[in-house]
């Protein structure tokens, strides 16, 4: 029986939503791929015709992972509207530390989520069981029943107490307004708040890292990460001596721009800077937004490509080339990708820089750059707990405009995300959405380009007799796909 | 009495999520007290597949889930989250089960007329949700409703194997405790159609009314109301709050740990009440008819309303009026000994 030349792989889980790629196989390997978004919902045109502040309700359940990540993209648009020329007002000092730390926690829960509940437990398969490193991975890692999963369940529950005071609820909380937040914090609740955030520093010293955070953030370059494994009994450090074993640094590769939006403002600038990272230039730059563009050549819409504050596709199946519903989102037609690893190449991580100056960014840089995060996240939302001053203001209430261009950029767990909206007369007439896995699982572009993921996988190993190659298993999930904000 | 007994073999769960955003997943993840792998052994359940937490991935995934399509392997409780898909024009085409080419409603129906227990998982499921909302150009529906009219995917008639209607745990997201207080229920053999309301959600939580235990009752009483989001006062004259007449334990069993959106300080949209995604007007602000609120407390005569809001407002403490309208408290109690007013 010759090798089958194309497979289907679907559906994908432990993916956020529906997933579907096909590939062209060229004996022990991927030739080429074209990733599939099978769910259509509608978002953008149900948010067209409401009145502008229902967007803060609608926005945050296109997704259940990165429903804060909407929020505030939606608030930031709503407060953006504002004449032109005039700058936007900042938040208070409070507000913006709330929302900071809401939105952490939703970004930490789902770094949290994806390393234990969505990656790791591929090291469990049993196409692994001769490696030597798979009987310690299946104990640990295993689907629902290793022994990670009733350590973490508890620590990321405790993680989301923070929002039971901050919040309210999650996901689709409303407290996240264009003025700040809704929820004002005394005193003893700031105290609380420390006392839970301490829990989850404990959690990540004692399973995750069994190290100090400042001794993980502080990982230079990659052979000093390394030698850090080799003496670490934590699950990053598992992560590491596995990804070494099957050389996951060689995986997954892409050599493409990245963004970031920025994300966790402060008076001080954002925690993590808006920019570009060309990895053939090695710096950073200016990002330009003017430059964003959806192409849907081969998606499953009606209309011109254009900029999303301007370009409204419709949704039309008789597009002969199209096979998702996915949108291709351009820099200046350029692909690009976006999540933890390009924010901290971005910012100048010197580890993720170094990484991805050997190898270019991969499964394994991709991992690393999500798990430093979780250590990055926790210290800075230790400072902005200790910053609220329970006697000032969270919120500005002040009257807004109703009519008015603006957009709303933020950065979810996995990457960038983007709202566009217009409104007039204080209902919404425009509303458009560029979320991180659409960057990232895009189709091909008018130019035939693939996306990111569909570059990544290209040259993937397949074992022998594999229906679902773990290798693609491992580069689809190095992503962190969101897949219900992808199309939305 | 009948003490529930260990069943021989574990109960094997299926879980499929379509028009929805998998945040009941995710809200159900944060089960506290055991956490969620513990209360899923505890109800001795055995999880055959979950978009979310299984290993099983392409193909692995398919052969469990047709088994169970084809009657071939019992499902004991199958879950949907996330509405029911029928657009474009009836074909089910917006949503394509990923690697089977067909619409992912016939996998849904499949398994659910075969499974012992049905249980919607979110108002989407339930009855349609946000993913109907805006005119319902995706022609969403729920499992056994289409908003609030009978029939929805099953049909009215339909009842699961085990001789229940679908279970409908609505909300936006669920509470965790809502699904794993059913689950508990269904294992233990306790789960009957008097464990249910009008709108087959579980009594368990919609025998209460947002309404109780919320922390602004006081303010509610004499009518001392907020008029910004993030104000300590009541919100349903000007903030939209429908807590008094949505149905669920949000004020009694708290969210993640301590919480409400009442106490996070924004109203309550009765996310677990069929039509929620539309209810005519801005969601966070009031509507009214010459300034009284059209949508009055569930059972309240709107004459009776009308006159006690007025004679409790004449009777509002100073401590409530000066509080209402901001979000942190100017005046607190003070007990009369200690020279209290």
């Amino acid at each position: 029986m010759s090798e089958p030349s194309r497979l289907i792989v679907g559906p994908f889980n432990r993916v956020e939503g529906d997933l579907e790629v096909r590939l062209d196989l060229a004996g022990d390997h991927v030739e080429a791929a074209r990733v599939t978004s099978p769910l259509y919902r509608g978002f953008e045109a149900m948010l067209v015709g409401r009145p502008a502040m229902d967007a803060l309700v609608y926005a945050p359940r296109i997704c259940g992972i990165c429903s804060v990540s909407q929020s505030v993209a939606a608030a930031r648009a709503l407060a953006g509207v504002r004449p032109t020329g005039l700058e936007r007002r900042p938040l208070p000092a409070n507000g913006a530390h709330a929302t900071n730390l809401v939105h952490a926690v939703e970004n930490l829960a789902d770094h949290l989520t994806h390393f234990y509940l969505f990656f790791m437990p591929d090291f469990a398969r049993a196409t692994y069981a001769e490696e030597p490193w798979h009987a310690g991975a299946a104990e640990r890692f295993t689907a629902l029943k290793g022994t990670a999963a009733v350590q973490v369940l508890p620590a990321r529950a405790g993680l989301m107490n923070l929002m039971g005071i901050l919040a309210g609820k999650w996901p689709h909380t409303l407290s996240i307004q264009p003025g700040g937040s809704t929820r004002a914090i005394t005193r003893a609740e700031q105290a609380r708040l420390r006392l839970m955030i301490a829990g989850f520093r404990a959690f990540c010293e004692t399973h995750l890292f069994a190290a100090p955070l400042e001794q993980v953030a502080t990982l230079a370059h990659r052979d000093a990460l390394y030698a850090w494994a080799e003496g670490s009994s934590g699950d990053f450090a598992r992560f590491v001596m596995i990804s070494r074993a099957l050389d996951l640094a060689r995986l997954g590769r892409t050599s493409l721009r990245h963004i970031a939006f920025g994300a966790y403002p402060s008076e001080d600038g954002p925690l993590f800077p808006r920019g570009m990272f060309d990895a053939g230039i090695g710096t950073a730059a200016h990002l330009p937004l003017s430059a964003i563009t959806e192409d849907v050549s081969h998606a499953w819409y009606r209309g011109e490509s254009g900029t999303p504050g301007k370009a409204a596709p419709v949704p039309d199946m008789g597009n002969p080339d199209a096979y998702s519903w996915c949108k291709a989102p351009r820099l200046d037609g350029r692909v690009a990708e976006v999540g933890a690893l390009s924010r901290q190449l971005v910012a100048g991580h010197p580890l993720l820089r170094d990484m991805v100056a050997r190898e270019g960014a991969s499964v394994e840089a991709r991992v690393v750059a999500r798990v430093i995060e979780i250590a990055l996240v926790t210290m800075a939302m230790e400072q902005w707990i200790a910053a609220i001053d329970p006697q000032a203001p969270f919120q500005d209430t002040s009257p807004r405009l109703e009519t008015g261009d603006s957009m709303g950029l933020t950065e979810a767990a996995r990457g960038s995300l983007g709202h566009w909206l217009r409104l007039d007369g204080g209902r919404i007439t425009h509303y458009q959405i560029i979320a991180p896995t659409t960057w990232n699982f895009s189709p091909r572009d008018a130019a035939g380009t693939p996306g990111p993921l569909e570059q990544a996988l290209v040259g993937a190993p397949i074992r022998p007799g594999e229906t679902e190659p773990v290798a693609v298993q491992h580069v689809v999930r190095s992503f962190d796909p969101c897949m219900v904000c992808t199309v939305h | 009495m009948i003490a529930p007994t260990r069943p021989q073999r574990p109960l094997r769960l299926i879980w499929l999520q379509s028009g929805g955003c998998g945040g009941c997943t995710m809200s159900l993840l944060g089960q506290q007290g055991p956490d969620l792998v513990t209360a899923l052994r505890a109800a001795h359940v055995e999880v055959l597949w979950h978009p979310s937490l299984s290993e099983a991935t392409g193909a692995e995934a398919r052969a469990i889930l047709n088994a169970a399509a084809s009657g071939e392997e019992p499902v004991d409780i199958f879950c949907l989250e996330g509405s029911v898909i029928h657009g474009p024009n009836g074909t089910g085409g917006f949503h394509i089960m990923a690697g089977t080419g067909r619409p992912m409603r016939e996998m849904i129906e499949g398994i659910a007329r075969h499974a012992t227990h049905v249980v919607a998982v979110g108002s989407c499921a339930a009855y349609g949700g946000i993913t109907a909302g805006g005119g319902n150009a995706v022609e969403a529906g729920g499992l056994a409703y289409d908003g609030t009219a009978p029939g929805g995917l099953l049909g009215a008639q339909f009842r699961a194997r085990g001789g229940l209607p679908v279970i409908n745990i609505a909300g936006c997201p669920i509470h965790p405790g809502w699904f794993v207080d059913t689950i508990l229920q269904i294992a233990g053999g306790t789960m009957t159609p008097a464990d249910l309301d009008e709108w087959e959600r579980p009594l368990a939580y919609t025998a209460s009314l947002v309404h109780h235990g919320c922390a602004r009752n006081e303010y509610y009483e004499f009518k001392a109301s907020a008029e910004q989001p993030g104000d300590l006062g009541c919100m349903m004259e000007n903030l939209g709050c429908k807590g008094t007449q949505a149905r669920a334990d949000c004020n009694i069993r708290a969210w993640n740990g301590s919480g409400s959106c009442l106490d996070g300080g924004y109203p309550c949209i009765n996310c677990t009440g069929p039509g929620f995604e539309e209810p005519g007007h801005a969601f966070a602000v009031t509507p009214k008819i010459s300034g009284i609120p059209i949508g009055l407390p569930t059972d309240m005569p709107k004459a009776w309303f009308v006159a006690l809001a007025s004679l409790s407002k004449a009777a509002t403490p100073r401590r409530l009026k000066e509080n209402a309208a901001r979000p942190m408290p100017v005046v607190l109690p003070r007990d009369r000994r200690k020279g209290g007013a």
